[in-house]
Formats: structure tokens, sequence, C-alpha cells
């Protein structure tokens, strides 16, 4: 299955980058990018999840659409050359490097409700994405523009969720490494969230979240 | 069971409404190669819907069968498949939209061909949204019944021709009351060059009393554990 990875490395220097900040495990993260702007998130210790929502920032209620994406690839990973579609069908962002190589758009985030369901009823209390994006959106300033009916299906990058061709779902891990990165050029104005998935359930991270650092270029 | 209520959909037609829990909803394909699309939301909050990556991640899997339910974002079993015919229902594939249907279809507008003119997905979902006080935002991944997309180990979504015969039919069992939202258009990766054209019976059936050794509650462990989401929300509820 590795062979179908596909590896293309940036050119870009972080020293020169205009932003830098490192989101420990568990935490969020909401910034607007401007047009062009290129933003990388990096892996650092390998093997965690970057939940990553999109949304069109001059029209909050455009969300990211993991189906418009995926159908107009007529594939369901996403790598360099993919574009992030809005419900609308308005382009969001483009992958433009991607050392990883395969992200997944199908398997969402974690939630307290959904924890209770995968693993056991006493998880619910545990730490998890859909909590820190209503958190991230409770704390931002514009975060009353957006709502939990906004929270649609999200990207996970680094994360390997193979589909079967018989239609199972596996989760596997090992596909970033420490070091492993994304880029993304944003197509427009548009509004990331980021949830530092603190997922201690699921052996895909070995149990042990780690963090992740994001830098951007003005291009 | 006689049914409470049907009605056949027209090819290209839509419907909405609230069914009650524990009530059942049978569609019937009348002619082979039908696509029915579908979003569901919870009748008494409405920001409750169902969730794909929840329901594939619980249940493992990339297809909708007999035994599977289908969950909400808040970890609840919204609706449960007591009865399939065709083994595969697609909840990947998405909806028709209308620059995707002009340019496969050809473009129709309803000045030449009044209600002749082939209506997408994406325009009847939004209508039905906006109809029940939602909107553009509330937009989600769709159930396909009757249809099947496949993927190869890169990932390449493949569309199975000739899957769905006339005469299949999938059947729902309600868990929560639910605002069902259909569009009867076809499957966006369809690659027929012909619009399909096939009508599709719903009814709605009586409600059925769940036992503990129902198929859909046992099917997997999740399963079990967001049935009892669901019922110690009805319990606070009732
Ligand atoms: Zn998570």
């Amino acid at each position: 299955m590795l062979k179908a990875f596909h590896r293309v490395e940036s050119p870009r220097n972080p020293e020169a980058a205009v932003y830098d900040k490192v989101i420990p495990a568990g935490e969020g993260w909401m910034y607007e990018l401007q047009p062009g702007q290129v933003l990388r998130i990096v892996d650092l210790e390998g093997n965690q999840a970057a939940d990553t929502l999109f949304y069109d920032a001059d029209h909050p209620e455009d969300h990211y659409s993991a189906v418009r994406t995926f159908n107009a690839q007529s594939n369901i990973y996403l790598t360099t050359g993919s574009t992030l579609l809005a419900e609308s069908g308005k382009e969001l962002a483009a992958i433009v490097a991607d050392t990883c190589g395969r992200h997944d758009t199908l398997g969402g985030s974690c939630s307290s409700q959904s924890n209770t369901v995968r693993y056991a009823h006493e998880k619910g209390h545990m730490h998890n994405c859909r909590d820190t994006f209503m958190l991230e959106l409770a704390k931002h300033p514009e975060g009353h523009r957006y709502a939990k009916r906004d929270l649609s299906p999200n990207i996970n990058f680094f994360m390997n969720v193979p589909v079967t061709p018989e239609g199972g779902l596996t989760f596997e891990d090992g596909v970033s490494g420490p070091g492993c990165y994304v880029e993304l050029q944003s197509k427009c104005h548009s509004m990331v969230l980021i949830s530092n998935c603190p997922q201690l359930n699921n052996p895909c991270n070995a149990y042990n979240p780690t963090p992740v650092q994001v830098l951007i270029w003005n291009e | 069971m006689n049914a409470i209520w049907s009605e056949t959909m027209h090819p290209g037609g839509k419907w909405s409404g609230i069914i009650g829990k524990g009530k059942m909803i049978r569609l019937t394909a009348v002619e082979p190669g039908a696509n029915v699309s579908m979003l569901m939301y919870h009748a008494r909050d409405l920001t409750e819907r169902y969730n794909m990556p929840d329901t594939l991640k619980a249940q493992h899997t990339a297809h909708l069968t007999k035994g599977n339910v289908l969950m909400s974002d808040n970890g609840r079993a919204m609706a449960s498949i007591v009865h399939d015919d065709l083994g595969w229902h697609d909840p990947l594939g998405g909806y028709t939209t209308r620059a995707g249907t002009d340019s496969k279809y050809g473009a129709s507008r309803y000045q030449e061909s009044r209600n002749d003119w082939l209506r997408s997905g994406q325009e009847n979902l939004a209508v039905e949204l906006v109809r029940n006080g939602l909107g553009d935002r509330d937009m989600a991944p769709v159930v396909n019944w009757f249809s099947k997309v496949f993927c190869d180990e890169e990932g390449n979504m493949l569309f199975a021709g000739n899957h769905c015969a006339a005469g299949t039919t999938v059947t729902l069992r309600l868990e929560m009351d639910v605002l069902l939202i259909l569009s009867n258009t076809p499957h966006p990766l369809d690659p027929q060059e012909v619009y399909p054209s096939v009508p599709i019976k719903i009814e709605v059936l009586p409600a059925v009393q769940i036992d503990s050794a129902d198929y859909c509650v046992n099917f997997r462990p999740e399963n079990r554990r967001a049935f009892d989401n669901t019922w110690t929300y009805y319990a606070l509820q009732d």
C-alpha cells in the first residue's frame, strides 16, 4: 500500500515564515489565512493527528466538504494536488507539498459522545477534538459566527484510514513520522480550525498525543 | 405489515417529513438503477444530525447494510437498517450539483422542459433544508440508498453498475424522532449518460417494539452503546 504514497517536498525555508507556533497535544488553534498564504503543519514527533477544518472566512456558513472534495478528485485520500472544496464547491485551499503522502478525509474528529460509543461509556469525560473545536469557537473574536452545525466532517492530517475494496474501514498507523509535514495554499480568506488530537484510546498514536507546529508564509 | 402511509417519489423528486421513534420507513426501487440521497436530523433538536464519520468509524465499515445503525453527532442511534435486499448502500458519494447535472446530462431549465427538467440533489436538499428551518450550512454527507461505491487500494472511488434490481427494498427503523430529507436524484458517480429516472415507493409502517435480542442492537458492542445513549435521552425526556 505504501507504493501509492506520494511525497512532495517544499522549497520554503522555515526561517522566512511570518508565523511560527507549536500547538501542544490536546490544544486548538483558529486562524484566518489571507489568499495565497501557505500554511505548513508539521508532525513534530510522528503519528499525531491534526484534526482540521477550513471555512470561507468571508462566508463562514460555507464549510469544508469532505464529500465534495473526494468526489471532485474521485479519490478518498488527500495529498499534493488535492484541492479542498467547500460545500458550495468554492476552492478553499490546495495541498502544495506533503512529505507524509496520505491524509484521512473519512474518520472525522473524536468527541465525548463518540468515545462513549466507540470505546466505553466511562470514556465520556476524556479530552476530545470536538470539545477543542467548540472551545476555540468560544474563545475566538469571530467564533460567534460559527456554531456546532458548522463542524462538518474534518480532515485528519497524518492519519491513515484505509477503505478496503470490500467496504471495510480500518485504522492504520505508521504513514507519518517525526518531521513529516503538509503544506496548503489558501485560495481565499480562509478560517482554519485545528484540534491537535488528545485521543488516548486509539493505538494509532501509541497512546501518546504529541505536539504539531504551524508555520505560515506570505507568497 | 400494512403501511400507515405511502407515496411514490417521482424521478427527480424529493420529500421531507418527521417520522416518530419506532416507526419504520421502507424504500422500494420500482425500476433498476435507483438512487435516493438522504439527510437526517433529530426532530426535537435540529442541531443533532446523522454523522457519517461517527457512523462509519464506530462500525468499521465504509458501506451500510442490515445491522448497521445510523449514528448522530451526539453518539446516539438515530435509525437502524432492519431489512436490506441489497447488502451495500453508499455513505460516501454525496449528492449531484446543478453544475454537475448540466455538464453530464445537458443543461435543462424549467423554461424549456417544464417538469421534465433535470433536478439536482443539491437543489432538492437545499429546498427541504430551508423548508424545515435549516439551510446550506446544515448540508452534510448523505446516505445514497441503492448505490454502491467501492474504493481500490489507492483510494480511487469506483461506482458499481447494475447494483440495484427492480423491486429492491431497504427498511429503516427510527430509533429517535427524526426529520428525514430525501432526494430521488442520480448518484454523482453513476456513469450513465442518460439521467436515471427511477420512481421510488416510500412507505411508513407502524411502530414496533424493540426487544433485547434485536439484531441491530446486538450487531456490534458499539451499536448497543449508541442505543444506550438514545434510551437514556428518552428516559430523561418522556
Ligand atoms: Zn481527536
